[in-house]
């Protein structure tokens, strides 16, 4: 039985200039992961795109080789085999699991502690869990970032002073305009990130939200919301010249607004200031915009330097996160070094969980008189006795100072539970 | 009596710009506080000095270079305090009054004895006109003050780069409201003013007109400075950062028409 590792591999906000970003983004979940699927030596996959990030978190047998395949597939002609290898991080075993709860947790975000980070993530792993390519390992490894970072955010402060990026575009836009009170704010793109800058900004009292969108169903859905205005995008530049705050966030891959759009409008707003905020990646604004007078443009990499500042307070409460961080690793990796015999044990626990849901659902449904309390009750002893039945055999396979080397006491496990070998229960869930 | 007068409040002064200074490094709410008590303070001995030196001299004492340099500095400080109540504008207290405090040490440099007025002065025009000129020049530094804070936190906010400026300075709105105030209320007086002192001087020089004094010339100059920022602010809404150069600009034609004033003689 070979050993399975887990690597990640990707490129995050802190290494990689946006412009190399931008070239490596994925574009939705769906296509990649099945394209990964060509990958024969990739046991479980799973895929993160984020503004800020793209990784890829898999398990397999060979990681020197299969990470060369992996970038392969996913990026290459993107950009130079050289810059790629400057800018990805590779992180293996206890670094990859570490990495994974760091970036859940939101340690790693350029807003240490804002929660869309784990948005995102649970949002990625619906895909990689939907597509079946996430396993045994990979359906516990990110389970267990899931509530990592939810304990990171009970029990440190560190999400307290953090809203995510329109915190830091509400800052800024305070510098600009002094108020915010009164203000037109136009979102282009009706994305997740946009709505909660929209959100944010509107709790500062801005005045009107005006959301253009390709399509305009979903402009005047999100307008709604904002009860605001929605239209199409052949109006964007005629509108801009009544709006104050712009927030761009398409996921269109040429530039929405060019240097001379903006240009022409100036007049017309009597050179009133404009803050333009680029929230896509690839950038929906010519960065040559920022050229003008009176014109602010920031996109994503540039409101980092915003954040910075508010920096140390979150220093301390990171410190404790650390700490949460490095404890479930640690946790994971017991786990998953229990897991070396993993397909038999993966087995094991499969048909007994099978023979388990199985006695269960019959005899619950014919106690139709019972409450949830009860039946949870019956539920739990349930799977403690097959816990409890399970853990001597399990502890035979498992350790290593008795006689029989491990093949041996495989096959005797396997043939006393009659397992087949057909391992059907990997896309389970993990308890 | 005045002389002491104004050797208190410069030191005053100097004290008020002292602790305005630490108070824009620290940020501290508690020296903001004692900035501005030693700063009214400031200004109410300075008011005194004026007025005994009024007394003293029995003439408006805007006459000789210390006179004029003190009546500049008190200008400032009643212009900075007209409007402080009306506009929060963030640390523009830290600038102004360091720019007070260098033009009262100007003054203290420069002979202080009353010199006893020319005949040909002897008229009600010259304190009006001298005064309401000095108040109008008072107001355009008050907004070459603030459009310079304009330049730096502008320069700021494009570079995307956030530094020690950055978190003390206003809003830019801010800084362009304050500078069409003071312009505005300068450029009025500035216009007032000359048309007194043209006045003034038909009566002074009868056939002679005005003349074509450097500082003469150096005024028209400024005061077309002047229009012309207006006419753009009004008419094509000129704002930001252009605004902000050509109003520094035109301070500096000020200046060089005060040191023209200076080195001429006050007519």
């Amino acid at each position: 039985m070979a050993h399975e590792s887990i690597v990640l591999l990707g490129v995050n906000h802190k290494k990689t200039p946006l412009e190399i970003r931008e070239k490596l983004a994925l574009n939705g979940y769906e296509e990649p992961l099945n394209r990964l699927r060509s990958l024969r030596g990739l046991k479980e996959y799973h895929l993160l795109s984020t503004c800020n990030r793209v990784e890829v978190l898999f398990a397999c047998e060979e990681p020197e080789q299969m990470r060369a395949e992996v970038l392969d597939l996913l990026f290459a002609g993107r950009v130079s085999q050289e810059q790629l290898e400057r800018c990805i991080y590779t992180h293996c075993g206890s670094e990859a699991v570490r990495h994974l709860f760091t970036v859940a947790a939101s340690l790693d975000s350029m807003i240490v502690g804002e929660a869309q980070i784990l948005g995102q993530l649970k949002e990625a792993y619906r895909h990689a869990s939907e597509l079946k390519t996430a396993g045994l390992i990979l359906n516990r490894l990110l389970h267990k970032a899931f509530s990592t970072a939810k304990r990171v955010r009970t029990e440190t402060r560190i999400g307290a002073s953090a809203v995510s990026i329109s915190y830091a575009a509400v800052e800024l836009g305070r510098k600009i305009f002094g108020d915010l009170n009164g203000k037109r704010a136009m979102l282009v793109g009706a994305g997740e990130m946009a709505e909660l800058a929209a959100e944010h900004l509107v709790g500062q009292g801005i005045a009107e939200v005006v959301v253009v969108n390709r399509t305009l169903e979903r402009a005047v859905n999100l307008a709604a919301r904002f009860k605001g205005r929605a239209v199409g995008l052949d109006e964007l530049v005629e509108q801009l010249a009544e709006t104050d705050i712009l927030i761009s966030s398409t996921g269109a891959t040429g530039l929405v607004l060019h240097k001379q759009d903006v240009a022409s409008i100036m007049p017309l707003r009597r050179n009133r200031p404009l803050f333009l905020i680029d929230i896509a990646v690839p950038r929906d604004l010519d960065p040559e915009i920022n050229t003008l007078d009176n014109v602010y443009l920031y996109d994503i990499d540039d409101l980092n330097n915003v954040v910075e500042m508010n920096r140390e307070q979150r220093d301390k409460e990171a410190i404790k996160a650390r700490r949460i961080v490095e404890e479930e690793t640690l946790k994971f990796m017991r786990w998953l070094e229990t897991m070396e015999v993993t397909p038999t044990i993966v087995e094991l626990h499969a048909v007994a969980e099978s023979i388990c849901r199985a006695e269960l659902d019959k005899t619950l449904s014919r106690l139709s008189s019972l409450g949830d309390k009860e039946r949870q009750a019956i539920e739990r002893m349930a799977s403690a006795i097959t816990a409890k039945m399970l853990h001597h055999p399990l502890h035979y396979l498992k350790s290593e100072h008795i006689c029989a080397d491990r093949q041996e006491r495989i096959a005797v496990v396997r043939s006393l539970f009659q397992l087949s070998g057909e391992n059907g229960a990997a896309d389970e869930p993990a308890a | 009596m005045s002389h002491l007068l104004f050797q208190l409040s410069l030191a005053a002064y100097l004290a008020a710009a002292a602790i305005y200074t630490v108070f824009f490094i620290s940020q501290k709410k508690a020296l903001h506080a004692a900035a501005r008590v030693i700063f009214c303070a400031a200004v109410g001995l300075h008011t005194v000095n004026i007025a005994a030196r009024y007394v003293e001299a029995k003439h408006t004492p805007i006459t000789s270079i210390h006179e004029i340099i003190t009546f500049f500095a008190w200008s400032l400080s009643c212009g900075y305090l007209s409007f402080r109540w009306r506009y929060a504008v963030k640390n523009f207290g830290s600038f102004a009054v360091l720019l007070i405090t260098m033009l009262m040490l100007t003054a203290a440099a420069a002979p202080q004895t009353i010199l006893p007025l020319p005949p040909e002065l002897r008229t009600w025009l010259l304190p009006v006109h001298a005064s309401i000129s000095i108040i109008a020049y008072a107001f355009l530094s008050l907004a070459a003050i603030g459009s310079l804070m304009y330049l730096i936190q502008e320069r700021q906010l494009k570079r995307k780069r956030f530094g020690f400026f950055y978190h003390r300075l206003p809003s830019l709105d801010a800084l362009d409201s304050l500078n069409q105030h003071c312009i505005g209320i300068g450029f009025l007086l500035m216009t007032l003013g000359m048309s007194i002192g043209t006045v003034w001087a038909f009566q002074l020089g009868g056939h002679r007109g005005l003349g074509w004094h450097s500082k003469i010339i150096s005024a028209m100059i400024t005061w077309l400075l002047y229009a012309g920022l207006m006419h753009h602010r009004f008419i094509k809404g000129w704002r930001g950062r252009q605004a902000a150069l050509l109003t520094v600009l035109a301070f500096a034609a000020i200046l060089l028409t005060l040191f023209l004033l200076l080195i001429q003689g006050g007519n």
